[in-house]
This record gives structure tokens, C-alpha cells and sequence, in this order.
């Protein structure tokens, strides 16, 4: 195990179970406004200060990660439930219209801007967090369905699917028994680099006002309020923008410490 | 070549005709009637039908879709509703400070990535390396509008050398355009730095273990020469296609960069337009926005096919 691959392990899963830690606990209720302790800097009685409301930022943080990265893993669980089944498919059917169908649908919706397609959405039918998973998952789809298919392909030509073939098993049956557990590694490192980006997609949505909904905190909401207050309390803008740092991090060194553990010829797409 | 520029012209054309589909649905299924929106709610019935009509909403979907696109075709974008004015004006005005910030953005991400990634590539494995390496990491974690806050914390705040927002228009000289646009450039330009690095040092040790590499130094070239004059030049095809990606990228990004330094471009259209509900201007400027990346991406295309002849039998 490599070291990158631990602290990304430990940085992740340090995240995941801060996350799940606020369903039942947080140090302070974070709806509760304490206006004569507002701005209070990191240490003290708040770890990690209060914001202009006097709420604990440390709730805020824990809270905030565990709604980034819920709306992250639905939009992700959306990516693979259709991108997947297209993406093998799509392989077993090499060059047929089915084949193409997908493909070209893949480009077309590549070529949309991501950021530009989850502001129109969430723009039109009302800033929340449903419509932010719908926008990120809507993309995560053709990304699932490319590498599922770039992985399946070079597996139709090998001896052991060709054998399944003489046994007298379909595509479909074959697609699900002995392509996908051949590609789940691939899916892994695929899904974790999209999760890192989901709650990137998420931060950046919610700071302009199209995520996560007030009251519920959320890191990029959290950050939108900083902005003109930042001079008078710097811990505002910097608590959540590390905490969102930490987790892509995390999730990113995962991901690469996991693409070379499990397949050292397999090289990322770099961008 | 021929063969190859025809296919990807048909699916720029496919691609912009879907997009601009989606766009159109998605616009129409807003919920809420402009007309309303625009009149409040104690508009008598027929000022609301006068309107309605005015603004072509009692027409078909497919008149209206039509007629949209054969607007956007000949340079009519429709009128907003709140301003009165044509879009295409509000989008001459805006386009002025959203593209030289992209360009601004990519040209610093070339700056800073191909040297880091070339420095990197050729001390592979070393501590140098790791720390390049490790930067990069944190370039991809760091959101780009959270450093633009701290960027104007430190540099328009503290330190008082560059402002925290806001735009003087080109009209107030160059330079002080270039300067207010400094720090959003840089936030910007930061995730994408780290990106194209990695690509330039991976494209580098690609190359550096081909034969011609060591034939170079065979006949009697040093490192260094061997590097810059075959190593790079080789290398720089898998990075100049992601630098053409990165525009489009940038571009796209400018939307909420433009929101933390107030500046008066395109993103900044679109959310006071959202905000306004002025679907008309978010319609236009959305799908101008996504014409834009689309057509990115087909010149990067055709630039690359160009560059390596292999591409062009690509299916």
C-alpha cells in the first residue's frame, strides 16, 4: 500500500464518519443563533469559532461535509445505475446502432458544459439539492458508460468470454457474470475521482446560491457567506474552504492510490 | 482529412442542434408564465394577453422554438424583459470582460504548467518531482472561488496591490483592465495549472522512453538537447489537446469567478437574469455559452488531426 493511497483512505473516511457522526451528534445545535458570541475566532468554548450568527462552526462544518456528500453520492449512484448497463451494452453490441446511439448521446452530452448545464437546471426549477444531484448525475452518466465500455470491449476478444459463448450463455447474461466483475476495479477509481468532483460541483453550486437550501448549512453556502465578511473573521472563509479541500483530496489520492494498487497499467484521464 | 472534417462538422451541427433542444425544453418547462412574472399579480387579463402575445407566447411550441433558433442564427437573440433591451446588445457589452479573462486564465496555465511539468518529467522520481507532484494535488483539491477569496484577502485587502472587484471596461486603459482582472485570472488559471502539469510531465516521461530518444543521445546530443528538441516537441501533442479543452473549461468557469469579483460578464448576466426570471436573456446567453464550448472543442479537434495524421482515420 502506497502512502498517498493510506492518507487518502484515512482523509476520506476521516470525512465520512464526521459526516455520518453529525446524523446523531454535533457539539452545538447549528440553528441555534448566539448573536452576543458572533465571530468568535477558533479555540475556546467553539473549536472552531462562530460564525457572524454565532453559530458553531464546527457543527456547521460536519453538517455541511455530510450534505456535499450525500448529494455527491446520489448524483454518483445516478451515473453508475445508467451509465453502466449502457456502457456494457454498448460493448457487447460493438458498431451496431445501439452502439453508436449510446456513443454519440455520450458526445453530445460531453459537450455541454458542466457547470453551465447544473446552473440552467437548478436555475429554472428552483435552487435545491434534488436539482443539483439531477444536474451532476445527468453527467455522470455518458462518463460511467464511456470507461464501462472502453474497459468491456478489449474483454469480448478474450478466450474465457468466447467460452462462455460456446456454453450457450447470452450477452446479457455474459455482460453481468463476466464482463462486470472485470471492470468493477475500473468503476472504483472512476467513482471516486467523480465523487471528489460531485462535491466540488456541489460547493461551487451552493456558493452561488443554487445548492443546498438555508437553513441546512452546506460548505459552499457557507463560503457565500463569508465572502463580505471576510476581513473581519479570515476563520469564515478558511474553515470550510480546508474542509472541502481535505475531502477532494482525500478522495482524489484514493483514487490514484487505488488505480495503481489494483491496476498499475491503468493510467488516468487527464481532465 | 476531407472524410474526417465532414464527420465532425455533422456532429458540431448534431451536437448544437441537441443542445439548443435542451436548452428550449428545458426553458419551457420553467414553471411560472413570464408574462405574469413581468406584469405582478394584480395585471388585468388583457394588458397579461397583450403581453403574451407581444412576447410570442401564445404561438406554438414548435413556432416558438423556430423562431428562436432563426433569430440566434442571424444575429437576433431576442429582446429582454426586464431591460428592454436586445440581448444581443447586453451580450456585445458582457463579452468584452469574460473572454480576455479565459484567454488571460489560459495563457497562466500554460505559463506555470509547462515548465512545472517539464522541471518534473525530467527529475522523475526525485524530491523536486514528489513536490511538483504533490502541488498538483492540491491545485485539483482547491476550489477555484474559494482561493479567489483568499487571493483578494491577501493581495486587494492586505497588501492593497491589485482590486477586490469590479471592472473600469477596457475604455480606462489597458493596463488597468489587465489589472483588475489579474486575481480572477489567477484563481482561475490555479486547478487548471495543476492539471495541465501532470498531463506535460506524464506526456514527457511517455515520451522520453521512445527509441528515437535514445538514438538522440547515441549521436552524441546532451540530456538537455535531447529533451527540448525531440522530447518536448513530441510530447506537447497529448497537451496542446488539453489546453484546448482547458478554454472551454475556462470559459465555462468564468460564470462563478465573475460572481465573487463582480465582474460585468456573461456569468454575471446569467444570474441576474435567473434572479430576474428574464428566461429570454438566460435562454440566448446559456445556449451562446454552450455554441461556444461546442465550437471550442470542433477547432481543437481539427487542430489536433492536423498536427497528428493518425487521428484522422479515428472513428
Amino acid at each position: 500500500m502506497s502512502r498517498p493511497l493510506i492518507l487518502g483512505a484515512l482523509l476520506s473516511a476521516g470525512f465520512i464518519m464526521m459526516a455520518l457522526l453529525s446524523l446523531v451528534w454535533t457539539p452545538y445545535d447549528h440553528t441555534l443563533l448566539d448573536i452576543p458570541n458572533k465571530l468568535q475566532p477558533p479555540g475556546g468554548a467553539h473549536l472552531l469559532g462562530t460564525d457572524h450568527l454565532g453559530r458553531d462552526i464546527l457543527s456547521m462544518v460536519m453538517i455541511g461535509a455530510r450534505t456535499s456528500i450525500a448529494v455527491a453520492l446520489v448524483a454518483l449512484a445516478v451515473g453508475l445505475t445508467f451509465g453502466v448497463p449502457l456502457g456494457l451494452a454498448a460493448a457487447a453490441r460493438k458498431g451496431s446502432w445501439l452502439d453508436e446511439v449510446i456513443m454519440r448521446g455520450n458526445d453530445i452530452i460531453f459537450a455541454f458544459p458542466l457547470l453551465v448545464m447544473a446552473i440552467l437546471i437548478t436555475a429554472v426549477f428552483g435552487p435545491s439539492a434534488v436539482n443539483a444531484i439531477i444536474a451532476f448525475g445527468l453527467f455522470n452518466i455518458p462518463v460511467f458508460a464511456r470507461v464501462t465500455r472502453g474497459a468491456a470491449l478489449p474483454l469480448w476478444e478474450r478466450e474465457f468470454i468466447m467460452a462462455a459463448r460456446v456454453a450457450g450463455k447470452g450477452a446479457s447474461r455474459i455482460s453481468v457474470e463476466h464482463i462486470l466483475p472485470n471492470v468493477l476495479n475500473l468503476l472504483i477509481v472512476q467513482g471516486t475521482i467523480q465523487f471528489a468532483l460531485g462535491i466540488q460541483v456541489e460547493a461551487a453550486l451552493s456558493f452561488v446560491g443554487l445548492g443546498v437550501q438555508p437553513p441546512t448549512p452546506s460548505l459552499g453556502r457557507m463560503l457565500a457567506d463569508a465572502q463580505t465578511l471576510v476581513t473581519l473573521a479570515p476563520h469564515l472563509a478558511i474553515v470550510p474552504g480546508v474542509a472541502i479541500i481535505l475531502i477532494v483530496l482525500g478522495l482524489n489520492l484514493l483514487g490514484d492510490g487505488l488505480r495503481d494498487t489494483l491496476d498499475p497499467r491503468l493510467r488516468r484521464r487527464p481532465a | 482529412m476531407q472524410r474526417y472534417v465532414l464527420k465532425r462538422f455533422g456532429s458540431l451541427i448534431l451536437s448544437l442542434f441537441v443542445a439548443s433542444l435542451v436548452i428550449f425544453t428545458v426553458i419551457e418547462i420553467a414553471p411560472g408564465d413570464p408574462a405574469s412574472f413581468m406584469l405582478g399579480i394584480n395585471a388585468q387579463p388583457e394588458t397579461l394577453a397583450a403581453l403574451r402575445a407581444e412576447l410570442g407566447l401564445d404561438q406554438s411550441k414548435l413556432q416558438r422554438y423556430i423562431a428562436w433558433v432563426g433569430g440566434m442564427l442571424t444575429g437576433d437573440f431576442g429582446t429582454s424583459y426586464t431591460y428592454r433591451t436586445p440581448v444581443s446588445e447586453m451580450v456585445a457589452d458582457r463579452i468584452g470582460v469574460s473572454i480576455p479573462l479565459a484567454l488571460y486564465a489560459l495563457t497562466l496555465s500554460i505559463t506555470i504548467a509547462i515548465p512545472a511539468g517539464v522541471y518534473a518529467a525530467a527529475r522523475r522520481g526525485t524530491a523536486p518531482d514528489l513536490a511538483v507532484l504533490g502541488a498538483t494535488q492540491m491545485g485539483v483539491a482547491i476550489p477555484n472561488f474559494w482561493f479567489a477569496m483568499m487571493l483578494v484577502l491577501v493581495f486587494a485587502i492586505q497588501w492593497r496591490v491589485f482590486p477586490a472587484g469590479g471592472f473600469p471596461g477596457w475604455g480606462n486603459g489597458f493596463a488597468a483592465g489587465l489589472k483588475a482582472l489579474t486575481l480572477p485570472a489567477i484563481a482561475l488559471a490555479l486547478p487548471q495549472a495543476a492539471i495541465l502539469t501532470r498531463v506535460m510531465r506524464s506526456a514527457l516521461l511517455d515520451v522520453l522512453g521512445e527509441d528515437y530518444m535514445r538514438t538522440a543521445r547515441a549521436k552524441g546530443l546532451t540530456a538537455r538537447q535531447t529533451l527540448w528538441r525531440h522530447g518536448l516537441r513530441n510530447a506537447m501533442i497529448p497537451v496542446l489537446t488539453i489546453v484546448g479543452l482547458q478554454f472551454s473549461f475556462l470559459f465555462a468557469g468564468t460564470i462563478i469567478i465573475e460572481q465573487v469579483f463582480y465582474l460585468p460578464g456573461l456569468g454575471r448576466l446569467i444570474f441576474q437574469s435567473i434572479s430576474a426570471r428574464d428566461l429570454i436573456v438566460v435562454e440566448s446567453v446559456v445556449m451562446l455559452v454552450v455554441f461556444g464550448v461546442i465550437l471550442i472543442n470542433f477547432i481543437v479537434d481539427l487542430a489536433y488531426a492536423a498536427v497528428d495524421p493518425r487521428l484522422r482515420d479515428r472513428t
